[in-house]
């Protein structure tokens, strides 16, 4: 990309109390964000959450039936889907089975009343920028799913849309595939600079790709942030859980302090842990939030902290060392790099300590037992 | 997206006002006549009509045919689609195709071509009258009339139940043989009625085509059947007699009643759609087996296949009378049916293809805003638009000749009846089922998405239908408007009713003509060809179109 093209105003999006609803069931709810300009931004939920839905109200092809949604701080509500320009890359691809290669890529432009030499450069250019020079003649057929959703790509970013809005775009690719799709969409989003938004039920990609990410529960956000907020600040049990495993342990609040609380897990063992932000209260019931990599298992007669447990199962990966601790109420994963702890392993049933650092732990309302 | 119900729901009202007018105010107007007296129903006329005793001898005789049709069509379909699916052996795929001859040769003009090779005097019978002093009455009476639909109408069925058969799970079969069953037990408990839609369907359009058959009674000179008495009543005694109306509400009754009962067997449901794993293999027959196959097929299927050989014969004859074969060969039938008569066969090139080409325009519209629309009313569109299915075309036309006859065509200063535009509309009508259930099952197939991936890029919602979603309906649709054109061809039930004068008339009507006297019966035949190569030809390219699609010859 030269300096002129990047120096072209990115677009923003803000999205104000948007719900819908299909027949009696509200499929999303209420929900508010804003998309900055340039950034990539990912709805992340599972399956059924409403993540199309709520992409496919961006792009037109489905009303809010509550809320606005607006694009560059104009309403798109009376915006009918050709004049927004705000471009999808559909799920399945969705290319055209009786059009070649180049007839998809060149449809945006024939739209816009592109043609000749213009067009068959500008066409030739978009399928450089996503690998697939030469494929120009080609069905939609005669590809792989990989070159299906190269042609997708290249045939949305061909007409410079404001938007670029990605619906789980590697979901059918298999796992390789997956992997280097997902450096390629990161390099076009580096060298392309549009405002993406994309969709996905796949934590990982969400992890690695995206400036920011709105988690998505049964239609509504349950909490936005950088990847780093969302996997070390979790809000509460569902996206701690849904966001990289993590242990949930049932603990009370015994103590307020300064700088965060102090909670007693079901076996006594008593640590303190930052408050999560939120207001706690002596007696209440909480769950700690433990994500395995961040945990040690050590010598339970060596350290005085942690939860004492007994190793349940021990698994040697080489690299990682996974080792299950049965505590009282519960069991606690453990994942621990092997050259940290050299020559030192422990065999089932031996008593340890699993040791909690303040920073990395986050108390969690306890949803199921307080209201 | 705003402004989407609104333009949809002004296109939705003018198809229904447009649809409504050729279709349910001709239908309403006939069965008002016949049930109301001055605004008020009455029973009276319905009450006449079975007091006499021609009408009531014509309403047994029509259900006898249509039943009896079916019956009889059943005997040689279901052998003919068993074997053809259930077994592998030479020649199965020609034989596959050799079922859908019979459906290529225009019903009344087959009548024609057996009363030759049939008749009091025709082959067989003067054959047998010289060699052994004896006639059999082939073709006498209502048993004529009934034999000749029935050869020609049993392909609807064999179609309609090989296709069901042939889409049957081959684990379902596994599965009861896995548990015990074999043999007829099996077939009777598991293959017949997992197949029993299929074959209710085919019998559905074999009833519903017999009773509205008004060619064939006609040729055979039986006219005691409803369709033939209404279009006496109609051309005889005129618009204003009631009974032509009564007749025709008693022909629907009984064609709605033969829906309703064939919807009871489907009511149980399309079993086939259940998550497949590959089709029942074909059990390879040894030489023995494919020969009683073989000796079986030309047993039931060797009879519908005379009239072909008649017909052909018949066309290059120049006379043909009193004796076993032609005596003396000409083609001065071809010169005079494509040279000195030739608007015949232009006439019907000309109505048959634009009531196909309407039919292709409205059958995709009216399938995308079945299937992709939001608009209420859409299901009354779906449901008016598949009427005709049900109505016979004779009451369809006398419907048209009540409406019609006194509006003038603005612009054209007569009435709609008297000018050829009456017949595109009626073809177009009575075809529309099929370009609607075609394209309906093509976009059936299409994701939205690739709808939207147009809109998305910037094209409207009209340049979205035509760029992306009409193309890839492609061949649904236009096997659809290829069998609408076909059947356009060669109707004669509504054509014979609404032609408004000799120049005007198609093919259909010309053979029905030519075959008034003796002289006419060589060009007649010419025109036969015509009409069978025209159906063959439009029959076979719409089925490769399909897929083989035996869906395409469904009610
Ligand atoms: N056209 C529709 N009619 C009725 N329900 C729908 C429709 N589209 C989606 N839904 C429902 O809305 C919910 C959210 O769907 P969707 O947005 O596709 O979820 P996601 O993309 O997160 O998997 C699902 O429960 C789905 O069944
Ligand atoms: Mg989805």
């Amino acid at each position: 990309m030269t300096q002129d093209e990047t120096l072209i105003r990115l677009s923003e999006v803000r999205m104000e109390g948007v719900g819908k609803r299909y027949g009696a069931a509200w499929v999303v709810k209420d929900v508010s964000i804003s998309i900055r300009p340039g950034e990539f931004y990912t709805l992340l939920g599972p399956s059924g959450c409403g993540k199309t839905t709520l992409l496919r109200m961006l792009a037109g092809f489905a009303q809010p039936d509550e809320g606005r949604i607006f694009v560059d701080d104009e309403p798109i509500d009376s915006v009918p889907p050709w004049k927004r320009n705000l471009g999808m890359v559909f799920q399945h691809y969705a290319l055209w089975p009786h059009m070649s290669v180049f007839e998809n890529v060149a449809f945006g432009l024939r739209e816009r009343r592109v043609s000749g030499a213009e067009l068959d450069s500008k066409v030739k250019a978009a399928l450089q920028q996503v690998g697939l020079e030469g494929f120009e003649p080609r069905r939609p057929s005669q590809l792989s799913g990989g070159q299906q959703q190269r042609v997708a790509l290249a045939r949305t970013l061909i007409v410079q849309p404001r938007l670029l809005l990605l619906d789980e775009p590697l979901s059918n690719l298999d796992a390789q595939l997956r992997s280097q799709m997902r450096l390629e969409l990161a390099r076009l989003h580096r060298d392309v600079g549009i405002t993406t938004l994309y969709v996905t039920h796949d934590q990982a990609e969400a992890l690695s790709l995206s400036t920011r990410i709105a988690v998505l529960s049964e239609g509504a956000l349950v909490q936005e942030g950088r990847p780093e907020e969302i996997y070390w600040k979790p809000r509460n049990a569902f996206v701690a859980e849904f966001v990289g495993a993590a242990n949930l342990v049932p603990v009370s609040v015994i103590e307020l302090r300064e700088m965060g609380v102090v909670v007693q897990t079901t076996g006594g063992a008593r640590l303190p842990v930052s408050s999560g932000g939120h207001a706690w209260s002596v007696g209440d019931r909480a769950l700690l939030c433990l994500r395995p990599e961040a945990l040690r298992v050590e010598e339970a007669e060596r350290s005085a902290g942690g939860i004492p447990g007994t190793i349940a199962a021990h698994v040697f990966e080489g690299s990682r060392q996974l080792y299950d601790v049965t505590i009282p109420g519960g069991t606690i994963k453990v994942e621990m790099i092997t050259s940290a702890l050299v020559g030192r392993s422990f065999k089932l049933g031996d008593q340890v300590r699993v040791e909690v650092s303040p920073e990395t732990s986050v108390l969690l309302p306890d949803e199921g037992s307080t209201a | 997206m705003i402004r989407r119900p609104s333009a949809e729901s002004a296109l939705v009202w003018s198809l229904l006002l447009l649809l409504g007018a050729g279709i349910v105010c001709p239908l309403l107007q006939v069965l008002s006549v016949a049930v109301m007296v001055d605004g008020r129903p009455t029973a009276a006329p319905l009450l006449a009509f079975f007091a006499r005793p021609l009408f009531r001898e014509a309403f047994v005789n029509t259900l006898a045919s249509g039943v009896l049709a079916v019956a009889l069509g059943s005997l040689i379909a279901v052998p003919l689609a068993l074997s053809t699916v259930r077994y592998s052996f030479p020649g199965r795929g020609l034989l596959t195709t050799l079922g859908l001859l019979p459906l290529v040769i225009p019903p009344f003009v087959g009548a024609v071509a057996f009363q030759q090779i049939l008749g009091r005097s025709g082959t067989v019978n003067l054959f047998l009258l010289e060699r052994f002093g004896v006639t059999v009455p082939f073709m006498e009476g209502l048993w004529g009339v009934i034999m000749v639909q029935t050869l020609h109408y049993f392909p609807f069925i064999w179609l309609n139940t090989a296709a069901a058969l042939s889409a049957l799970d081959r684990s379902l079969e596994e599965a009861a043989e896995n548990l015990g069953s074999s043999g007829f037990r099996l077939f009777r408990r598991v293959l017949l009625p997992l197949s029993l839609p299929g074959y209710a369907a085919g019998a559905l359009l074999t009833f519903i085509r017999v009773i509205d058959d008004l060619g064939t009674p006609l040729m055979l000179n039986y006219t005691t059947l409803l369709a033939p008495q209404a279009y006496m009543r109609v051309t005889t005694v005129g618009l204003t007699d009631v009974d032509g109306y009564v007749i025709c509400a008693v022909l629907v009754a009984l064609s709605l009643s033969a829906l309703w009962i064939s919807k009871g067997l489907l009511g149980r449901g399309e079993f086939t759609a259940v998550g497949r794993s590959g089709e029942t293999p074909a059990r390879v027959l040894g030489a023995g087996g494919a020969l009683a196959v073989w000796a079986i097929a030309i047993l039931l299927l060797g009879p519908a296949l005379l009239p072909h050989v008649g017909i052909v014969l018949l066309s290059v004859s120049k006379v043909w009378s009193l004796s076993p074969l032609p005596s003396v060969y000409t083609l001065g039938n071809y010169d005079e049916i494509l040279f000195r008569v030739p608007h015949f066969i232009w006439n019907t090139l000309r109505y048959a293809f634009l009531a196909a080409a309407l039919d292709v325009g409205l059958g995709a519209v009216i399938a995308r805003l079945l299937l992709r629309g939001r608009t209420r009313g859409r299901q009354w569109l779906d449901a008016i638009a598949t009427m005709p299915l049900a109505v016979p075309g004779v009451v369809l036309a006398v419907g048209y000749l009540r409406v019609f006859h006194g509006w003038s065509v603005p612009g054209l200063g007569a009435p709609l009846t008297s000018t050829w535009l009456i017949l595109v509309i009626v073809y177009a009508v009575r075809r529309l089922p099929y370009t609607v259930r075609g394209a309906y099952a093509a976009l059936q197939l299409q994701p939205v998405s690739l709808e939207e991936a147009a809109q998305n890029l910037g094209a409207g919602r009209a340049r979205a239908f035509l760029k992306v979603t009409l193309p890839l309906m492609g061949r649904g649709l236009l096997a659809g408007g290829l069998l609408a054109f076909v059947s356009s061809a060669v109707d004669l039930s509504s054509t014979i009713l609404l032609v408004p004068h000799v120049e005007l008339g198609p093919l259909s009507y010309g053979i029905y003509l030519y075959m008034q006297s003796a002289v006419g019966r060589g060009p007649g035949a010419a025109l036969g060809v015509v009409a069978i190569a025209l159906v063959a030809a439009g029959t076979w390219r719409a089925t490769r179109l399909a897929h083989g699609g035996a869906g395409l010859f469904r009610a």
